[in-house]
């Protein structure tokens, strides 16, 4: 717990989410999804921060989106542990 | 009609599907697997789909399409998995009244379902290969 001029907070312990990988994403790793440490009020930008960091093989890939249940997500959109979470690398289809 | 599919494209049965004594163009789009791409020798394609966004992506081009245009009937049919050279990838299908919107629908449908739809291809070559797109 932490004790500060507007109240009393307690600190949440980092939960992992599940990330799914496709293409080139999932080559890199050579896993079709990945365990990532997000912090309780983690957002999609710290989550392509963390995921980089444990996965440096992305940085590889011309760019990488996130999609959030389904949907491409914003750089500011909150995470939940509920949600299903996908990186998007560049699509191809056609 | 919005589907993904592993199997071979039944090309007569979309046709069939866009029958309407209304229509007077019906426009049919086909992707097809080459055998070359930037003179590279290809021996074959490999598809992978984020299934459940796929299609919902789809159904939000093929909605905007109807916004856009006065369509009649609608196909959209992607594969997933390894298609050889001459097998079709994609398929668009299109009813209209009129040719101008048909033509107009199609090639927006295509050209849209390249830049959001989650679905990746990798180019197997005879000597490597590479993720479409993917790199720098």
């Amino acid at each position: 717990m932490v004790t500060t001029s507007t109240g009393l907070y307690f600190v949440c312990m980092n939960s992992s989410a599940n990330v799914l990988l496709f293409g080139i994403a999932r080559d890199l790793t050579g896993q079709s999804s990945v365990s990532v440490l997000l912090a309780p009020s983690a957002c999609v930008s710290d989550l392509l921060i963390t995921v980089h960091e444990q996965y440096p093989a992305l940085l590889g890939i011309r760019s990488l989106l996130v999609a959030v249940n389904g949907e491409y997500a914003e750089a500011d959109q909150p995470l939940t542990h509920q949600d299903e979470i996908a990186l998007i690398p560049p699509v191809s289809g056609g | 009609m919005i589907a993904l599919t592993s199997d071979p494209i039944d090309v007569t049965s979309a046709l069939n599907y866009l029958q309407s004594s209304q229509a007077g163009a019906v426009d049919l789009f086909l992707g097809v697997v080459r055998d070359n791409t930037q003179s590279r020798s290809v021996d074959r394609l490999e598809y992978e789909a984020y299934d459940r966004m796929a299609l919902s992506e789809m159904q939000k081009i093929v909605d905007s399409a109807h916004q856009c245009w006065p369509l009649l009937g609608c196909v959209v049919i992607h594969r997933t998995g390894t298609l050889l050279i001459g097998e079709t990838a994609v398929l668009i299908g299109v009813a209209t009244a009129h040719r101008a919107d048909a033509f107009e629908a199609c090639r927006y449908i295509i050209d849209t379902i390249k830049q959001t739809v989650p679905i990746w291809k990798k180019e197997i070559f005879t000597d490597g290969e590479v993720w479409v797109n993917a790199h720098p």
